[in-house]
């Protein structure tokens, strides 16, 4: 069987509308590397060199990758520790991120502490690289809060749950940040970046975002996960040309790199962040990667997509070709990585214990902090609730 | 004491919050140059600067979300929506965003953004420049809203507004922008969240608030003239409510009726009358009626004198109140 041609929009007139395979061809034209998509270190975990992207990458020594390692690790293993909650009853829904732990931890830790970050609701790999605890995330999936962490001082946003909208939020931010003259470059400099996935392109919040970021050259790294699926949705259900692509037509830089390779997605995020930072956003990045589980533990993927596909994308897995190269590079002992599981365990121990520890919220919990200025009416529904509420006490 | 339209009071009050707090920015879509096309925000612009009167994209989601980002980055937002019927792309931001993080982040997050919308007909517009969908933003936990009725109110208000530490949706009035009345710039104004008796009077209690005020109280004038003191009260503030006013006036008249330009089914004078008649069940000797628009689309501009409460409406339901 031939390879379809993938298509572009061009003036011909025969191929004015592409095929179903045409745009499927074009959307994965990257899939197995290629000069669009930037790779530094291979699916078999040998690190390859990229003209345009090495020096963002220089000086990643030997214990930076190390670290790298452990921050996937440790994130899969909490990731993997929520899926079981939620099975066990402890979470009311978990939204799993296996597979792009390289993606979230990569563009993570290029950030500067004093750089914001807007996530939509699976990146705790990135609330990882924030500093934000994995326990400050169960109440949201276990039904007490809506995310504990401080947004302000973590400079992490609360997780979005309506698809799309952060990337206004994150504009605005932007904006902000270069209305305060913090663009240039000064060491006080500051970028922002907004994560979303391949469904949200086609939010009309995302393509606004787009449009203001352009129109105030706001410091903005639009940070898309394309995983492929937007929970039964493929990518040709959003898009007929590659989501890097889009960003030409807005006026801004779009990048596409191998999602499931920590070091270019670290690197490719560096530049996009110093870009943003010294007044050349905004940029889009397209992490292309994969969602190896469910949409959330409530989904069921054997109705939409082939168990083949899975098994060609475990093949590129993010942590096992860092694993590789520390090995075979590096000639790291297996006491290294014994050691990073025997942690990663106890993260996902500890995880355990916080969540089935978690006390109800109270009773009132729901009036709380609706507003910060309090409203009479609320507080006297508040009083009358509880008055309620304590009727039933020796009952 | 200066005499201002409304529209000029308005501009008065943000020139004053912008010259107080450099962190309030003015945002929307031809608020700039050319100063809104209500002229609200004239001359705005050219003296603060056009990063803090921002001509924005024509986008009203954007509009909104974009000043949720400002004011978690500690920016004073006040954003227009050019006309009533066009807040509805902004709406998923305002409902889902601007109204919750507060909540959402147990107030670590405040959104002191102002919405800012001219509602409601008599202009003789075409479609979705004459709508009243306050209700769908009263609704809304997390929002606070308020309307307008005259110029004092306004001066004083979106000053109020834009110093609150909660999201404000802000209706004013337009067919009421170039009425003028005196402006006391050194009063100390009632509360924002008040509302406010603004005719005494014994036989009825007549209340509405934005554009129908004025209406109320030219009826309360024509029944003065037949004798019958109507008692008038201005909400000001639809979420919350502040109804001890009118709890207290209909104790003491037995019979309300609610006047307002939106549709009534499910609307701030439905809220009204229920509340009233749970707190004020023994006081009245009569329904408590409504005088609205009606539950229809907003209708061609040749129809809308039916639609809108005018004079005749009210003092026919101060009729049927007055006779029950």
């Amino acid at each position: 069987m031939s390879v379809p041609q993938s298509w572009t929009p061009v003036t011909s007139a025969d191929t004015a509308v592409p095929s179903h395979d045409q745009v499927v061809a074009g959307l994965k034209a990257t899939d197995e590397g290629g000069a669009d998509l930037v790779q530094l270190l291979t699916p078999e975990g040998e690190r390859v060199t990229d003209p345009r992207f090495d020096r963002y990458a220089a000086d990643i020594d030997l214990d930076t990758l190390k670290n790298l390692y452990r921050d996937m690790v440790l994130v899969r293993r909490f990731d993997r520790e929520g899926n079981a909650l939620q099975r066990q009853g402890q979470l009311g829904i978990w939204v799993p991120l296996l597979g792009q732990e390289a993606a979230q931890v990569g563009s993570g830790r290029a950030l500067a502490p004093q750089d914001m970050a807007f996530p939509s609701y699976r990146e705790h790999g990135v609330a990882w690289t924030r500093g934000v605890d994995p326990t400050d995330l169960l109440g949201i999936f276990r039904g007490t809060d809506h995310g504990t962490w401080d947004p302000i001082e973590k400079r992490f946003h609360l997780y979005t749950i309506v698809i799309g909208n952060q990337c206004l939020n994150a504009t605005g931010y932007a904006m902000g940040q270069k209305f305060e003259g913090k663009v240039g470059d000064g060491s006080d400099a500051e970028a922002t970046i907004c994560y979303f996935g391949d469904g949200a392109t086609s939010q009309g919040d995302v393509h606004e975002g787009f449009v203001w970021a352009a129109v105030y050259d706001a410091p903005v790294v639009f940070y898309c996960q394309n995983n492929q699926w937007a929970i039964s949705e493929p990518t040709e259900r959003q898009t007929r040309v590659p989501l890097y692509k889009r960003a030409q037509g807005y006026g801004f830089p779009g990048i596409r790199v191998d999602g499931n390779d920590v070091l270019a997605c670290l690197a490719v995020t560096r530049w996009a962040l110093e870009e943003c930072r010294t007044g050349n956003g905004p940029v889009l990045v397209e992490a292309f990667t994969y969602r190896m589980d469910a949409h959330t533990t409530s989904d069921d993927p054997t109705r939409y997509r082939l168990a083949d596909e899975l098994e060609l994308w475990k093949l590129k897995d993010p942590i096992e070709r860092v694993r590789v190269n520390l090995v075979r590079e590096h000639g790291v002992e297996q006491g290294f990585f014994d050691g990073i599981q025997a942690e990663a365990d106890e993260l996902a121990a500890r995880f355990r214990q916080f969540c089935v520890d978690m006390p109800p919220p109270a009773p009132d919990r729901m009036f709380s902090k609706v507003y910060a200025e309090p409203s009479p009416t609320l507080e006297a529904q508040r009083e009358a609730f509880l008055a309620y509420h304590a009727s039933f006490e020796g009952a | 004491m200066a005499v201002l339209t409304m529209a000029k009071a308005i501009n008065d009050g943000l020139r004053a919050a912008m010259e107080r707090d450099p962190k309030v920015l003015v945002m929307g879509e031809d608020v700039g140059k050319l100063g809104g096309v209500f002229r609200v925000t004239d001359g705005l612009q050219k003296d603060f600067g056009e990063q803090r009167v921002l001509d924005t994209p024509l986008a009203e989601s954007g509009i909104i979300g974009t000043a949720v980002g400002l004011a978690i980055r500690g920016f004073r937002p006040v954003c227009e929506i050019q006309f009533d019927g066009f807040v509805f792309p902004g709406y998923d931001q305002i409902v889902s965003q601007l109204a919750k993080l507060h909540f959402r982040s147990q107030g670590k997050v405040p959104m002191p953004v102002v919405v800012r919308i001219p509602f409601g007909g008599g202009i003789g517009a075409v479609e979705h420049h004459s709508e009243s969908p306050e209700a769908l933003f009263a609704h809304v936990a997390g929002l606070k809203v308020v309307a307008c009725s005259n110029a004092d109110d306004a001066y004083w208000m979106i000053q109020q507004a834009i110093a609150s530490d909660d999201p404000v949706i802000f209706f004013e009035p337009k067919r009421r922008y170039w009425d003028k009345a005196e402006v006391d710039v050194s009063a100390t104004p009632p509360p924002l969240h008040t509302s406010r008796l603004v005719r005494p009077g014994s036989a009825l209690t007549l209340v509405g608030y934005g554009p129908v005020l004025k209406t109320c109280l030219e009826a309360a004038t024509a029944a003065a003239a037949d004798g019958t003191e109507l008692e008038v009260i201005d909400l000001r503030t639809l979420s919350p409510l502040d109804l001890d006013p009118v709890f207290d006036s209909v104790r003491r008249t037995g019979r309300l009726v609610v006047v307002a330009e939106a549709p009534s089914e499910v609307s701030v004078a439905a809220e009204v009358a229920a509340r009233v008649q749970e707190q004020c069940f023994h006081s009245l000797e009569a329904p408590v009626l409504r005088v609205t628009g009606f539950d229809t689309p907003y209708p061609p501009s040749k129809c809308e004198e039916d639609f809108l409460p005018d004079l005749d409406r009210v003092l026919d339901a101060v009729d049927r109140s007055l006779g029950w």
